[in-house]
Parts: C-alpha cells; sequence; structure tokens
C-alpha cells in the first residue's frame, strides 16, 4: 500500500494549552481514514493545520512523499488537499454551478487578458470549467440545483455541494470535517453511500466524525485523539475493542 | 442596444440645443464619474473591500497628466501616451497600497484607505516646496487639452455647417472610454477572475481553502480599480485644463462610493445608473432651485447650494432605508430581498 | 521654552479631546460593528448649540465658567437628542443590512447635519468667546494654559466615569453583554435595543463635551468642523483598538501627541523639506504602520480566524 499521507510528531500550542501533542498519522492511498475523539479532543485543530488554516509548532507532513511546509491554504488545496467544513462555508449568493467552479480556480488559469479579450484558449478553458462543474453537481446528485443560490439549498443539499467544490480541485486527499453533523438518519445514510462511492474512484478520503456508527461503518482505519493525543490507530472493530478508547469516551470507571 | 447606442449619440446634440451647452459637459462628467463608480465597483462591489480613499488614484492619473502636458514643466507629451502611463501608474499606486493592507479586517481596510486617499491629497497641496512639483494649492493651468487625430477636442468643429461643440467632442471620447470600461468590466465579472473576486466577498476563508491566492487576487481587483481611476484622472485633468488638490476630497470618494452603493453593488448596470444620477440631478437642483423657491415663495429662502447637498443627504438615507441593496440590484439579490 | 514638553502639553489637550470623540466611535462599534461617520457632526452641533446657548446665558450675569456649564448641560441635552433619534431613524431599520448600506446612511446624516448647521449658523467661523480664565503657567520651560488645564482635567474625570459606569453597574453589565453577543444578551433578558440606543446617547453626550472643549481651545466653531474631527478620532480609535473603550482613550492621547510631535519637529527632522502642515500625513502614517504590524489596532484583541 502505498503512504499518501504522512504526519509525525505534529504539535500545535494555543496559549497555555496545548492542542495537538506529538501526533503521528498515516493515511493510505485509497482508504477512507476516520479521525475521531471526544469533544475538543484537537480533531478539527488537526484539520486546520493540515489544510494550512494554522501554523503547526512542531512535526512534519508530508503528501505523496513531498514535504508539506506551506504557509497558506491556497497552496495545501494546491498540492492536493481539499476540505470541507464542520460549519458549511459555501459561497451563499453564488449559485450551486458557480460554487464548484471556483473550485476549478487552482487547476486553471484565465487571467485578466484572456477574460477581456475572450480568446480561444479562455473560451475553451471556460466551458471545460462549466462541464466540470455540473460533472460534478451530478456526480454528489444534485445535478438538477446547478442554477439554485447555495443558500437557498436544503442542508443535506449544502453538504454535497461542499464536498463536489472541494472535488473540483482535484484533490488526492479529500478531507471532510464532520459532515454528518446536523443531518438525519437518511441524510447520513446518502452522504455514507456517497463516501463509499468516492472511494470506489480511487479517492482517498480523511474523515472527522462524531458519528462513531457512520466512521466504524465506513472507514478502513481509524486513528482516535484525546487531549490532543493519539491513543489508537487500528482498524475499526480494533479500536472499538481497545479499552484506552472506551476509556477517552466513557470515562475512567467504565474501563 | 442599438436603441441605446442612437440615444448615446444624439445625448449630446438634444441637450446641447435644449439645454445648452453647460449640460452637455455635466454629461461629460457623468461619463467620467461612471468610469470611477465602474472602478470602484470592481473592488467594493466584486471584491467586497471597502475602500474610503479610492479618489486618491483619480488623483494620480490627473497630476500626471497635469505635469506631462502642461507649461509645468514645459511637457506636452500627446495624451494617448499619457493615458495608458496614467493607468499604469494609478494601478501600481493601487499595488503599493494594497499590498501591506489588505490583510486588514473590512473596517481597517477602510479607514487606511482613507489615511491614504488623504495623505495623497496632502502631498499634492504641499508638493510646491522645497521643488515645485505640484504648485501647491493653485494647482495646475494650462493643461494641454486632449487631441484626437491633432484635433483639439476643446475646439468646436464644423460638419456641413453645422457646429459640434467641444464638450459634445468630449462625450464621444468619455462615453467611447466608459463603454471600454464597462466591456472590461462585464467579461471580468463573467471569468475565473471574476468569480474568485466574488468567492473573496463571499467567504473569504472558504475562498482560500478552494486554493484562491487571496493576497493576489485582492491586489488584482485593487490594481485593476486603480487603473480605471487613472484613467478617468487623465481625461479630467485633459478636459478641465486645469487640476488642483480641492478636487480630490474626501466627499469625492465618498461620492463615487455612494454612486455604488446607491446603484446597486456588484451590478454593472445599476453602477451606471448611480453615476448618471449622482452626476445629473444634483446639477438639475442646482440649477432649478433657485427659481422653483422664487417662483414658488417670491424669494430665495434657503441657500440652494446647501439645500442639494441637504436633499442629497436626505436622499442616500431614504434609499438606503427602503432599498438596502440599491436601486437597481442583481436580479439574484433582489430575489433574497423578496423573501 | 522647551519645544519637546511644550509640544507634549499640546498634544496632551488635542489627544484629550480625540479621545473623548474616539470613544463615541468606538462604543457604536463595539455593540454594533457599524463605523458611525456622522458622529463627529454630532460634536460640531455641540460645539455650535453650546456657542448660542452661552450667548444667550451671558446676559443673565452669570460668571464665565458657570455660563460655559450651563450651555455645554444644554448641548449635551441637544446632542443627546441628536444621536437617539439618528439611531433611530438610519440605523435600527439596517441591523439587518449588508454592512454598506448603514454606512450610507450615516454618510447621509453627515450631510443633512452639516448642511442644517450652516442653514442655522451660517458659512462664517464663529468666535467663541473666552468664559474660561485665560491665565497661563510656567511649567518646566513649557507653559500651559487654563483652557488646556480644564480640558485634560474633565476629559480625564468624564473618561473615568464613564469606565465606572461601564465596569461597575448594572447598566454597564447589560451594555458589555450586549457588545458580546446581542442574542444571548437578550435572552438574558437584557433590552438590547435600550442598550444601543444607551450607548448612541452616552456618545453623543461625551461629543457635546468635546464639542465645547475643542471650541473653547481654538476659540473658533463652524459648520464644518466636525469632519476632520470625525476623522482623526475614528483613526484614534482604530489606532487603540476599535470597540475597546481604554484603546479609544489611549489611541487619542497617543494620536494627539503624535500630531504634536511631528507637527513640531517634521521640519528639523526632514532639514525643512517637510513643514508641519504635513501633520496630519505623518497621523495617517502612524496609523498606517501600527495597523500593517498590529492588525487589530494597539489594545484590540487579536481576532483568529475561525473556521
Amino acid at each position: 500500500m502505498t503512504v499518501l499521507l504522512e504526519a509525525v510528531g505534529v504539535g500545535k500550542r494555543f496559549g497555555g494549552v496545548q492542542a495537538l501533542k506529538d501526533v503521528s498519522l498515516t493515511i493510505h492511498a485509497g482508504e477512507i481514514y476516520g479521525l475521531i475523539g471526544p469533544n475538543g479532543a484537537g480533531k478539527t485543530t488537526f484539520f486546520n493545520v493540515l489544510t494550512g488554516l494554522y501554523v503547526r509548532d512542531a512535526g512534519e507532513l508530508r503528501l505523496a512523499g513531498r514535504p508539506l511546509n506551506l504557509a497558506s491554504p491556497h497552496e495545501v488545496a494546491k498540492a492536493g488537499i481539499a476540505r470541507t467544513f464542520q460549519n458549511i462555508r459555501l459561497f451563499g449568493n453564488m449559485t450551486a454551478c458557480e460554487n464548484v467552479m471556483v473550485g476549478r480556480h487552482v487547476r486553471t488559469q484565465a487571467g485578466v487578458v484572456g477574460a477581456v479579450l475572450r480568446t480561444a484558449a479562455t473560451r475553451a478553458e471556460e466551458a471545460a470549467i462549466r462541464r466540470a462543474a455540473e460533472e460534478l453537481l451530478h456526480y454528489v446528485g444534485i445535478g438538477h440545483c446547478a442554477g439554485t443560490i447555495a443558500r437557498h439549498l436544503s442542508y443535506g443539499d449544502q453538504r454535497r455541494l461542499e464536498i463536489a467544490r472541494a472535488l473540483a480541485t482535484e484533490p488526492k486527499l479529500l478531507a471532510l470535517d464532520e459532515p454528518a453533523a446536523g443531518m438525519n438518519a437518511t441524510e447520513t445514510a446518502a452522504l455514507r453511500s456517497l463516501i463509499d462511492g468516492l472511494r470506489a474512484d480511487g479517492l482517498t478520503v480523511l474523515l472527522i466524525e462524531h458519528d462513531v456508527k457512520l466512521v466504524m461503518g465506513l472507514c478502513d482505519r481509524v486513528a482516535v485523539l484525546d487531549d490532543g493525543e493519539k491513543i489508537a490507530e487500528d482498524v475499526p472493530a480494533a479500536v472499538q475493542a481497545n479499552p484506552k478508547v472506551i476509556e477517552a469516551y466513557l470515562g475512567a470507571s467504565h474501563a | 442596444m442599438a436603441l441605446i447606442g442612437c440615444a448615446l449619440v444624439i445625448a449630446p446634440l438634444a441637450v446641447g440645443a435644449g439645454l445648452g451647452n453647460a449640460w452637455v459637459r455635466v454629461l461629460d462628467f457623468a461619463a467620467l464619474y461612471i468610469m470611477l463608480a465602474l472602478g470602484l465597483n470592481i473592488v467594493v462591489g466584486f471584491a467586497g473591500l471597502l475602500d474610503l480613499g479610492y479618489i486618491a488614484f483619480y488623483a494620480v492619473g490627473a497630476y500626471l497628466y497635469a505635469l506631462l502636458a502642461s507649461p509645468h514643466f514645459g511637457l506636452h507629451w500627446p495624451a494617448w501616451a499619457i493615458l495608458p502611463l496614467g493607468a499604469a501608474v494609478a494601478g501600481l499606486f493601487g499595488v503599493l497600497l494594497g499590498a501591506p493592507t489588505l490583510r486588514l479586517r473590512g473596517d481597517y481596510l477602510a479607514i487606511v484607505t482613507l489615511g491614504f486617499g488623504e495623505i495623497i491629497r496632502i502631498f499634492l497641496n504641499n508638493l510646491n516646496a522645497p521643488i515645485n512639483i505640484t504648485n501647491g494649492p493653485k494647482g495646475i493651468a494650462g493643461i494641454d487639452a486632449i487631441a484626437v487625430f491633432g484635433h483639439r477636442l476643446s475646439k468646436p468643429i464644423d460638419i456641413g455647417g453645422f457646429t459640434v461643440s467641444g464638450a459634445t467632442l468630449y462625450y464621444y471620447l468619455f462615453v467611447a472610454l466608459a463603454l471600454a470600461i464597462v466591456f472590461v468590466c462585464v467579461r471580468l465579472q463573467d471569468s475565473r477572475i471574476g468569480r474568485a473576486w466574488v468567492a473573496i466577498r463571499e467567504d473569504e476563508v472558504a475562498a482560500k481553502a478552494c486554493g484562491i491566492d487571496t493576497r493576489n487576487v485582492k491586489l488584482l481587483a485593487f490594481a485593476m480599480g486603480a487603473s480605471f481611476g487613472g484613467v478617468a484622472g487623465g481625461l479630467f485633468a485633459g478636459f478641465q485644463e486645469f487640476v488642483s488638490p480641492e478636487s480630490f476630497g474626501l466627499m469625492e470618494s465618498i461620492m463615487v462610493l455612494c454612486m455604488v452603493v446607491l446603484g446597486g453593488m456588484g451590478h454593472i448596470p445599476g453602477v451606471i445608473l448611480g453615476g448618471l444620477m449622482l452626476t445629473v440631478l444634483p446639477e438639475a437642483f442646482r440649477h432649478g432651485a433657485g427659481p422653483v423657491q422664487q417662483a414658488l415663495f417670491g424669494k430665495v429662502l434657503l441657500d440652494p447650494e446647501a439645500l442639494r447637498m441637504l436633499l442629497f443627504g436626505l436622499a442616500l438615507i431614504a434609499v438606503m432605508l427602503y432599498r438596502p441593496a440599491g436601486l437597481w440590484p442583481e436580479s439574484r439579490h433582489r430575489r433574497e430581498m423578496a423573501e | 521654552m522647551d519645544i519637546f514638553l511644550q509640544q507634549l502639553i499640546n498634544g496632551l489637550t488635542l489627544g484629550s479631546i480625540y479621545a473623548l470623540v474616539a470613544l463615541g466611535y468606538t462604543m457604536v462599534y463595539g455593540i454594533l460593528g457599524l463605523i458611525n461617520f456622522a458622529h463627529g457632526e454630532v460634536v460640531m452641533i455641540g460645539a455650535l448649540s453650546s456657542l448660542t446657548f452661552g450667548r444667550w446665558l451671558e446676559n443673565s450675569g452669570l460668571p464665565g465658567p458657570l455660563v460655559l456649564l450651563a450651555a455645554l448641560l444644554l448641548a449635551a441635552l441637544v446632542c443627546m437628542t441628536l444621536g437617539f433619534t439618528i439611531e433611530r431613524v438610519a440605523y435600527r431599520p439596517l441591523r439587518n443590512a449588508s454592512r454598506l448600506a448603514p454606512l450610507i446612511t450615516a454618510i447621509g446624516v453627515s450631510l443633512v447635519l452639516q448642511q442644517l448647521a450652516m442653514l442655522v449658523w451660517g458659512r462664517s467661523y464663529h468666535s467663541v468667546p473666552a468664559w474660561l480664565p485665560a491665565g497661563r503657567h510656567e511649567f518646566l520651560g513649557a507653559s500651559f494654559t487654563d483652557v488646556q488645564g480644564v480640558i485634560v482635567a474633565v476629559a480625564a474625570l468624564s473618561m473615568a466615569g464613564l469606565m465606572l459606569l461601564v465596569n461597575r453597574t448594572r447598566m454597564g453589565r447589560a451594555m458589555r453583554a450586549t457588545a458580546e453577543n446581542p442574542a444571548i444578551a437578550g435572552l438574558m433578558g437584557v433590552d438590547t435595543d435600550r442598550m444601543v440606543s444607551l450607548v448612541f446617547v452616552i456618545g453623543s453626550a461625551l461629543a457635546a463635551l468635546a464639542g465645547v472643549l475643542v471650541s473653547a481651545n481654538y476659540g473658533i466653531a463652524h459648520y464644518h468642523m466636525g469632519f476632520i474631527l470625525g476623522l482623526k478620532a475614528f483613526t484614534a480609535a482604530v489606532l487603540g483598538g476599535i470597540g475597546n473603550l481604554a484603546g479609544a482613550m489611549v489611541g487619542g492621547v497617543l494620536l494627539g501627541i503624535i500630531e504634536a510631535l511631528g507637527a513640531g519637529y517634521i521640519g528639523d527632522l526632514t532639514g525643512g523639506v517637510f513643514g508641519s502642515h504635513y501633520q496630519d500625513v505623518f497621523a495617517f502614517f502612524v496609523l498606517i504602520i501600527v495597523l500593517v504590524f498590529r492588525p487589530s489596532g494597539l489594545l484590540g484583541e487579536k481576532v483568529a480566524e475561525r473556521t
């Protein structure tokens, strides 16, 4: 199995709080990797360090063997990590299709001159962007909403749109931050089959999730963070049986 | 389209014949302000960056023209050379201002740009000593009129016994350039760059996560907006044949911002409407207020100039209260407003 | 005469006035996130109306300082009513509109007030009678006037009073809660609309005070004085960290001192190339530099980018 993402000894401190302590993990190409842990365990912090929103204090990150020493989120996106946000962040007043078209920004290059003169190359690129966006909307199952203003979409569809936008950047690794948060059972089931489909199409997924059932059912491997430290990393069944994990979730008395 | 074209061609002739040449000059100014409003619209309307010192770029363009085509330094460059240079220099100023400040939060950016605008004006006011560069508060006079194919536009021409005034000739030039700017804006809006601007306006963090280099894209908006301002400034200098610092105060920046917001931020036709209205209506008022009061009350009760600004202020408040998205917003905004 | 100390005294005087005005900006910004562009005009109305009231009261035979005090109280009443009305008419209906809409109405209000003032008081500069004693005191080779002393003392006292009000009273706590999170404060039983009105009223009272002090300092008042003063005070508020009361005070005093020192020394520093008319450039330059290196102002809290 090829290693896609490697984190070695990642640390992050906010003032007096050590949010991440020496976190190391490896994500293999083509797998769905779950990152779980109780509230405040440092999952989202890890996510933000990974995607360049925070600067880490210690450790190494490597994507497909190349070190990821990037200062800015847009460079991380360019390097091939796309993300969604826990509290959905869409471009609310743009249409669904435009949202996904923005996702193509990093893989296209038309500039001011091309846009103003509308050269043949720009026109071709623009058409390709639109086509790709429409295909992605269909792929995530909201092809019929292409012209809808993003903020008017239903909650579940907004999640799907955010995933489509992330996919538009052609990521090597798709990082989903609690995608099932706030979803009902039907929506969660639909999301599950969408993520399953992503794996079937060869994408690597990092999944942060509260919904343990979803993670256990979906992930190939799971890591557990507690108090900023990784306390377990294994296949779901083994992680579920791990006493340290049970303790972290239920408190010491249950161990 | 053809109808609008015909109207644009006939407008100055009809206005000149019916209302006199002074009104054609008002139309000239309307075209200049529309260029400015469109430039600022890129920064404020598309990219969502609040710029309160936009007029500084207009000033840069105007003074560049004044210095390169007037007896002040004895230089007499042709307009076609100065105007692109003005766009470039103003764009450069935009980048110089933007580079250190664009990471600031919205309102901080507003005050920094406001400060920048004032700094430029104060320098224009005071750079007459120890070396006289700007001629200080007196301004620079005797600027060369803009010449097209060797003909100075300030001079009327005769076509088969029909005299076309200088103001009308300027009108055609300004409208042509304003149309060019509209064209550029429309093309940009519907492009990869335009989408990136709007994405930043909507959610900067998400835009970054989508791989947009927000710093560069914002700088580009600043530079583009500034360069339009620079062109308009050059045209202004050639048209007036005189520039002085008092044309570039904060009030002017605010006026252009009002055109953008009042018309409908981010919506090109709305912005054009805003520019046209805020140039023509106050002017109409200036001419109309005195006589109307005379007719109604038998004397002029209130200073027409004060009354004009008073009503302008009230109009700003009223429009914002009843149409917070502007008079002619983008249809999708209107849809939201309706909800 | 010691130039440094002299300019420090002048700067402190000017800075105290900036601080009073800056408080109005920062309080409104803290609670509504809005730049109240019209605040400078409220200062102007305060100055001009106190002048008018003072002229009425002069004939009553009261001593000068009392005339000024009475005029100040009446002017404060005018300004408080004005501030209250501005918020009700121009800002409250736009509480949920885009950020730019209230900015434009603020500009509209500002224009209206300026033009009304021009219609009432005319275009001319009014000289302000010296109601305060005109004594001058020597102090370590520099000098300060009674007026300057009064300005600094009154400003310091009223700022201390404001701090007590905000930090030590029930009303102040409700105000702070509203600034922190209006929705939650509302759920906790705070009448947030009243708090917003209150902030405008307090800010306007301080503005009236600043108007009286600034016209006493320069001895003149006119309908256009609010604009540049408001601009400077807003700069001061941003310099200190907008939304932060202590920041507004520090920013105000600092800006006053920077300007005064800048005006005093810029000629020497640049070998006479730049003169004291670059005073304003100096102020804005410092602002830009501070913001570039400390984007949230001197005392502003660092706002982390939240995801």
